[in-house]
């Protein structure tokens, strides 16, 4: 059972802002974490992750790029990020088949976009983002901590600050 | 001469080609579009299961059609990355067994690297040259200095122009593979009509972007409804499309002129499109540079390019152990 700890959103503005919020979040990332984002086509989830990975101190020669088609991308930084994309996806057997457990219980961040496509692989603790569009640039992110764990994320309540 | 074996599962084809290191004696492709069509891209547990299953007929088919026997077999080449490791392990897995039962000299190739030299299958080409590697998932320019010297120029940043296309085929309500149907919409209707923005990333003048047309594409999308949408389908595919070849072919002519390269060489499935080949072209003809690209089946994924490159590698005397593993994320050779 998901266990709801906090929530909390915060509109972005641009890109640019959506990319600081994820800064911040892989700031207070630690080894373990496990991320799932969702958002339509276009949303800006893989700009937050950016935003993340440039948080985890990902070296910025290495591109954060879309893993829709390579399904995983791994990036090393201050903490290994394990970039997911599920959108291709539509059962557990097929992230099974691509050992995605031991990245999800090992040491690194693990940030799956399209976390809905495969509800059941996303554990029941987990810091959970949904990415709404409500404008051209402008985004409704909600931020939900299900567990004791993620509790420290519900501090980061404004983009800009 | 050797006769080889090629073998290719990377992605979402199963394909077999005997090649003698002349010609190409057979070259058979399964494609999966049919299952994929249906999940709106390319679904990997399926992609792998399903070549499972048909790499033993694609390869008695590669042989019977090229006239020799495995006894007649002289090496195997295989597609050793990058790709998705469940798909990767049956080709390499098939090779492996093949290798041991036969005692034939294995040598597991890129598979970038089988795109961006398959060219010399069809035409000479003077190195060095500049290789576009254009397709679902890469998007990339290297400098071509020989078999296995390679240097990258740049690459995409976020999304790749065959994903960027295909994405732009879900948003509209488009089949799979989203590419060959937008080509085939845009060529009925005015590029101009429907303006997207290329984009500009400074201080990377050999890196794309992709993803900003997306969310533009989006934005219209909602802005104009749905009934535009559909009124306006073949616009807006011709304009799309028209956005990201220039953004492809502005870098690349880029990359060539200030690198000094006379050749620019096409690789992967969207150097299949038919605009992109024009455009390319008719751009570079202004400045004296030849533009060179394989036919359509030489393209797409496919094993001659890999029998081809495995062949090379083979008579330089390259060989793998029977330890070889899938490299899911191989950068090409320097």
């Amino acid at each position: 059972m998901t266990v709801v700890s906090g929530r909390w959103s915060v509109v972005s503005h641009c890109p640019e802002e959506t990319r600081k919020l994820g800064i911040k979040i892989g700031r207070l990332c630690q080894p373990g974490d496990v991320i799932a984002l969702d958002g339509d086509l276009g949303a800006g989830k893989t700009c937050l992750i950016q935003g993340l990975a440039q948080g985890l101190e990902v070296s910025k020669e290495s591109y954060v790029r879309s893993p829709t088609f390579t399904i995983l991308n791994v990036h090393e930084g201050r903490i290994p990020l394990y970039h997911f994309d599920l959108y291709r996806l539509s059962d557990l057997d097929e992230l099974e088949e691509i050992g995605y457990r031991e990245y999800l219980y090992g040491d690194g961040v693990s940030a799956l976009e399209w976390a809905s496509n495969v509800e059941e692989a996303i554990p029941a603790e987990c810091l959970r983002i949904t990415i709404n569009r409500i404008g051209e640039t402008e985004r409704e992110i909600e931020v939900t901590a299900n567990g004791e764990k993620y509790e420290r994320f519900l501090n980061l309540t404004s983009c800009s600050r | 001469m050797m006769i080889v074996l090629g073998l290719e599962t990377s992605c979402d084809e199963t394909a077999a080609s005997v090649y003698d290191g002349k010609k190409v004696l057979s070259d058979i492709v399964s494609s999966q579009t049919d299952i994929h069509n249906k999940y709106g891209g390319i679904v990997p547990e399926l992609a792998a299961r399903r070549h499972l299953e048909t790499i033993v007929p694609v390869v008695h088919e590669a042989l019977e059609g090229s006239g020799v026997t495995l006894n007649d077999i002289e090496g195997i080449a295989v597609t050793q990355g990058p790709g998705l490791i469940g798909a990767l392990l049956v080709g390499i897995s098939f090779a492996k067994s093949v290798s041991y039962a036969k005692k034939l000299p294995l040598i597991g190739v890129n598979h970038i690297e089988g795109h961006v030299t398959a060219i010399l299958l069809e035409e000479e080409v003077e190195f060095p040259y500049l290789g576009l590697i254009v397709s679902g998932g890469h998007t990339s320019l290297y400098i071509v200095n020989g078999i296995g010297s390679y240097r990258h120029l740049g690459s995409t940043r976020d999304d790749a122009a065959g994903e960027a296309l295909d994405k732009a085929g879900k948003l509209l309500g488009l089949g799979y593979p989203a590419g060959a149907i937008i080509d085939r919409l845009a060529k009925e209707a005015d590029p101009k009509a429907i303006k997207f923005p290329r984009a500009l990333i400074p201080g990377a003048p050999y890196d794309f972007s992709f993803s900003g047309l997306k969310t533009f594409l989006v934005n219209l999308v909602h802005r104009e409804g749905k009934e535009f949408a559909e009124k306006n389908l073949k616009e807006i595919a011709a304009g799309y499309l028209e956005a990201v070849v220039d953004m492809l072919v502005d870098k690349t002519l880029k990359a060539a002129r200030e690198n000094h390269l006379g050749t620019i060489v096409l690789a992967g499935g969207v150097a299949a499109n038919s605009r992109l080949r024009q455009k390319m072209r008719e751009t570079a003809a202004e400045y004296g540079i030849r533009v060179a690209y394989p036919s359509t089946s030489l393209c797409t994924d496919n094993a001659s390019m890999i029998a081809h490159l495995g062949h090379r590698y083979l008579e330089m005397g390259k060989r793998s152990g029977l330890d070889m593993n899938g490299i899911p994320d191989w950068p090409l050779p320097q």
